[in-house]
């Protein structure tokens, strides 16, 4: 099959719609009134605090999400062909409905007065979650587990039952059987999990603001210097991107770059 | 582990992520606007059907959605096809470009798009609405369909394109007998994750609708802004139904095969 050309449409739109936009925001960053100034990266320096903690929280956020995907989809892997599926159906629903929702069914539950406080008081322990950091970890996990679930567990069910048997028959306990064969061959899942998680998580918008008013994100900062100043906002912008960028460049050198693995 | 540990850490997992849904749910049907419950209704159902704003945001939304998914998966197809037929080290060149709004956090995506449209406009004279808003939602859903398509392709039997060349098929034939039915499961999959990733995004439109334009989420955004109201709970209800209808729906047949397959 010759047919090059079929893609030159989605070229023209790529330059239009990728390679000039982008461009347009290192043009902003670099510029103050149609000179070159670095005066906008002078002025983002006030949110260096805000960004450590914006990548800070969705580490943790991403650590979480691991730790508790990555037994389940480990289980999953393993069932038979109709507890797959719906597993696969119940996990994928809640992420059919609006995030916008979803934050604000978790901002019903945590509030105060809400299900968790009065569960906890139940026996006896004064818990406040809403307006904490830790509620702003709590929605980034609820909103981008999925993202770690689901490919994670896609690899897992290539993994070869006899490889797992294998393993045991030769003596290997569970330790060395997860050591030796299932976490090296489940590692390409992890990676595009972690970045499915971690660049979400670092750049959102509004999940913050929802769970605790008082603290703003990166992703809510560039909205707001996009309100008042382009140049500005765009320096903030390029920082997120080119810093996202070094972070999938080293993650995925533990694993492969294939990002067909990341159609779910 | 045993079975019985595993079954309860899985439910553990499930019930972290339907509690809020169901608590949604719940209060939807309550006769009271606070969290203390006063009583069944479906007053909020009534009037949530009564809004025009959010009954013209949802209309405006499968408007955008039908028609962005439509060309990105005209579009992508395409590309492709193209990228497919080229060189590999090409081919994979052209999909670090097109990956870019995958892998670039949507809110650098949906302010770089602004920046772009706010410029033209003054210089060929359109304001940002629905159709900048569609040519947005165009450019995020092209590279899915892409991957999507683009695994069918490599996956596909090159001798049968041969063979129906051989026996007679014009290119043009060989490729519609061939090649097409090779790939409709990727094109239909890529339509459809454009589709409801259209359906649902907040933040791209959020940037490139100017200042009239409202989408579903958009409404639901100036809805939790203006301090709730239980439409909102409704609409997630409904929305949550409409969701899980359709994926019984779609599984239903997968079921039936699994479960002969198990017997």
């Amino acid at each position: 099959m010759k047919s090059k050309w079929t893609a030159t449409p989605y070229f023209i739109w790529m330059a239009i719609f990728i390679i000039v936009p982008l461009g347009m925001v290192v043009y902003y960053a670099f510029s103050d009134d149609g000179k070159f100034s670095l005066q906008a990266f002078l002025d983002i320096t006030i949110y260096a605090p805000v960004f450590f903690k914006s990548l800070w929280l969705a580490l943790i956020a991403t650590v979480i999400s691991l730790v508790i995907s990555y037994p389940l989809a480990y289980m999953m892997s393993r069932a038979n062909a109709v507890t797959q599926k719906t597993m696969v159906m119940l996990i994928m629903l809640p992420m059919w409905m609006n995030f916008l929702l979803r934050i604000y069914a978790l901002v019903t539950l945590l509030q105060e007065n809400g299900l968790v406080e009065k569960f906890f008081s139940l026996f006896g322990i004064e818990v406040s979650i809403i307006n904490t950091s830790t509620a702003v970890v709590i929605g980034m996990v609820y909103n981008f587990i999925p993202y770690m679930l689901m490919p994670i567990y896609t690899v897992m069910t290539k993994i070869d039952n006899n490889l797992i048997e294998a393993a045991a028959d030769l003596g290997s306990n569970t330790f060395n059987v997860f050591k030796k064969v299932v976490i090296p061959l489940s590692l390409p899942g992890v990676v595009s999990g972690i970045t499915m998680v971690f660049v979400p998580a670092a750049s959102t918008f509004l999940v913050a603001q929802y769970l605790d008013g008082s603290n703003k994100l990166i992703g809510d900062f560039i909205e707001k210097e996009f309100l008042r100043d382009y140049s500005t906002g765009s320096a903030l912008s390029l920082v997120l991107m080119v810093v996202m960028f070094i972070f999938i460049g080293l993650t995925n050198r533990f694993g492969n770059d294939d990002m067909e693995g990341m159609v779910i | 582990m045993t079975r019985r540990s595993h079954k309860i850490y899985t439910a553990l997992i499930l019930l972290f992520l339907y509690i809020p849904i169901f608590i949604l749910i719940f209060y939807s049907f309550n006769d009271g606007k606070t969290t203390v419950f006063k009583g069944f209704t479906l007053k909020w159902y009534v009037e949530l059907f009564k809004d025009t704003v959010i009954m013209e945001s949802l209309l405006n939304s499968f408007i955008v959605a039908i028609t962005s998914a439509i060309s990105a998966t005209i579009l992508g197809t395409m590309a492709a096809i193209g990228i497919f037929s080229m060189k590999k080290k090409t081919g994979d060149m052209v999909l670090q470009v097109s990956n870019l709004p995958i892998i670039n956090p949507e809110i650098v995506t949906g302010v770089s798009l602004m920046l772009m449209f706010v410029f033209f406009s003054g210089l060929l004279g359109f304001e940002l609405g629905m159709g900048t808003v569609i040519l947005a939602h165009i450019s995020f859903s092209v590279p899915y369909v892409v991957l999507n398509v683009l695994p069918k392709l490599r996956q596909m039997n090159r001798n049968i394109y041969e063979a129906a060349l051989d026996l007679g098929c014009s290119p043009a034939v060989a490729f519609r007998k061939v090649v097409i039915p090779e790939i409709m499961p990727g094109v239909v999959s890529g339509f459809l994750m454009a589709f409801t990733f259209s359906l649902d995004d907040f933040i791209i439109t959020y940037f490139t609708r100017g200042s009239k334009f409202q989408t579903l989420p958009i409404e639901i955004y100036t809805m939790l802004r203006r301090r709730l109201s239980p439409k909102i709970n409704a609409l997630s209800t409904l929305m949550f139904l409409i969701v899980l209808i359709a994926l019984i729906l779609v599984n239903l047949k997968d079921y039936r095969q699994a479960k002969r397959g198990a017997k």
